[in-house]
């Protein structure tokens, strides 16, 4: 699987829409951290940019890239090599590439400018969060053989997820308003990837308090060990669930 | 080498292969023909494990294509277009081809003679989004004849090559035919058919309306040239297959 991996990275890498995507995410982290006097101040500035454009970035490329190369994954399926080796070398080509862009991006000026526990947060959760995207798109790829449904079904997964979801969220605390909910509102963060990865780095800036009564309760849960692990498992669970529904499609499927 | 046996394919309702059996043999050069959306492409792709046959074995080398993807190293197979990867170079597809290929601890000889003969050396490092159709196609003819296959499957081989290398490749088929390989072509090009095949297969709707010896159709038609066999074979379908 290794070396098909290594030729999927070859061609994504000189690919000019990975290359201004690192771009414009290290312009971004390097302006925001220039211009903050604080350094957590920079962070909490890149954390919803990221929150966005990672998200949208990882589904759109993981959509675009996979229909393009649709014909030659057809030319590997002829080849003596598994349905399961020509997918998951293309989930794991495209993933290092848009991780690797990603670490150049904030990773580096994150460690270089911030380099504290709420910075590595934030990294780790910007790599977390562009393989939840990708298998997410993958999923949505498998589900169609039409480029644009698939597209369509990808785009709309993303505005579930960063916009919709915390409308419909707040819409049931309000409408709930008179119960105690703060287990509640706990659950509905885990069922979204992007808030989950929100409230984990918001935890660690120790900005709580502007959250009220459920920020304590989220304080108390996001920042001890255990919260921390529960999330990350979280996160990877949501990596995972997608990857695993698209990887079957994908091995009975007709090409 | 290659059966198939009851093979039935539908997309949803729509029925592409009904109950298709035949089998071929080694040095057999078989042309695979039938109107537009007659099941030619199902069929190789159905033989090529890229499509899953509602019902119905097919066996390469007496063995279960479900069972094992290695059959597929017997194959050489040629798309009708070729589309790779924008940013590689030939040459790292080539790699690629030949690390997937030779990984299983089957070191076979590379059969470099379309690589030279296509001059495909000089263009080496280009990328292949920048290259022509035509020459795409010498890319993935180049693939399939590269590991010296037993079988080759080679869909519309000859559309959109310039004459000259349209010759190479068909000398090349025929080279390939002779040494004992089964090669199975489909193509709109009745003429290239009649100087490459042996055996005619004859596909409308889904069904396998014919499968005969090239030599054998002329006799029973009294025709001699392929067009005429085949507009005969249209208007008297129902004579032939009863």
């Amino acid at each position: 699987m290794n070396k098909v991996i290594k030729y999927v990275i070859y061609d994504i890498v000189r690919n000019r829409f990975v290359l201004s995507y690192t771009l414009l995410l290290l312009f971004t982290s390097l302006a925001f951290y220039g211009f903050g006097s604080e350094g957590n101040k920079g962070v909490l500035s890149l954390l919803n940019i990221i929150l966005m454009v990672v998200p949208l970035v990882s589904i759109v490329f993981t959509t675009i890239q996979f229909y393009n190369s649709y014909e030659f994954l057809e030319l590997l399926s002829a080849q003596p090599i598994s349905r399961g080796t020509i997918f998951l070398s293309q989930f794991w080509g495209i993933n290092l590439s848009l991780c690797l862009a990603f670490f150049i991006g904030v990773g580096i000026p994150t460690w270089i400018y911030d380099g504290t526990g709420a910075g590595a947060t934030l990294v780790l959760c910007g790599l977390l969060l562009s393989l939840v995207f990708v298998s997410l798109a993958l999923f949505a790829c498998t589900l169609t053989r039409d480029r644009a449904k698939g597209i369509g079904i990808a785009l709309g997964l993303w505005f579930y997820f960063c916009l919709l979801y915390d409308g419909l969220a707040l819409t049931v605390l309000m409408m709930f308003s008179d119960y105690p909910l703060d287990k509640v509102s706990l659950a509905l963060t885990a069922l979204n990837p992007v808030d989950l990865a929100r409230i984990l780095i918001l935890m660690k800036l120790d900005i709580s308090a502007l959250l009220g009564i459920t920020g304590a309760i989220f304080q108390k849960f996001f920042t001890s060990e255990k919260g921390m692990i529960i999330s990350i498992l979280l996160l990877l669970f949501w990596i995972m669930l997608p990857l695993l529904k698209a990887y079957r499609t994908f091995l009975k499927k007709d090409l | 080498m290659i059966s198939f046996e009851n093979v039935n394919k539908s997309f949803g309702r729509l029925q592409v292969l009904k109950d298709i059996s035949f089998e071929l043999e080694a040095g057999q050069s078989v042309a695979l023909i039938g109107p537009n959306g007659s099941g030619k492409t199902t069929l190789i792709k159905t033989l090529l494990g890229m499509n899953v046959p509602t019902s119905g074995n097919i066996r390469v080398k007496g063995l279960d294509i479900r069972s094992d993807y290695q059959y597929r190293a017997h194959i050489g197979y040629m798309p009708q277009i070729g589309n790779y990867p924008k940013n590689l170079k030939i040459s790292q597809l080539i790699e690629m081809m030949r690390d997937i290929r030779q990984k299983k601890g089957m070191i076979q000889k590379t059969d470099e003679e379309l690589i030279d003969l296509f001059r495909l050396r000089e263009i080496y490092d280009k990328p292949l989004g920048t290259l022509s159709g035509g020459t795409r196609q010498k890319v993935s003819a180049t693939l399939a004849f590269l590991f010296n296959p037993e079988i080759l499957i080679l869909d519309e081989p000859t559309a959109g090559l310039d004459p000259l290398s349209s010759e190479i490749l068909k000398e090349k088929i025929l080279e390939e035919s002779l040494k004992g390989k089964l090669i199975i072509i489909t193509s709109h090009i009745l003429s290239d058919l009649e100087e490459l095949t042996s055996h005619i297969m004859y596909l409308e709707e889904g069904r396998l309306q014919l499968f005969k010896k090239m030599s054998e159709i002329k006799a029973e038609t009294g025709e001699n040239r392929l067009a005429r066999i085949i507009a005969h074979l249209m208007s008297k379908k129902e004579m032939i297959t009863s």
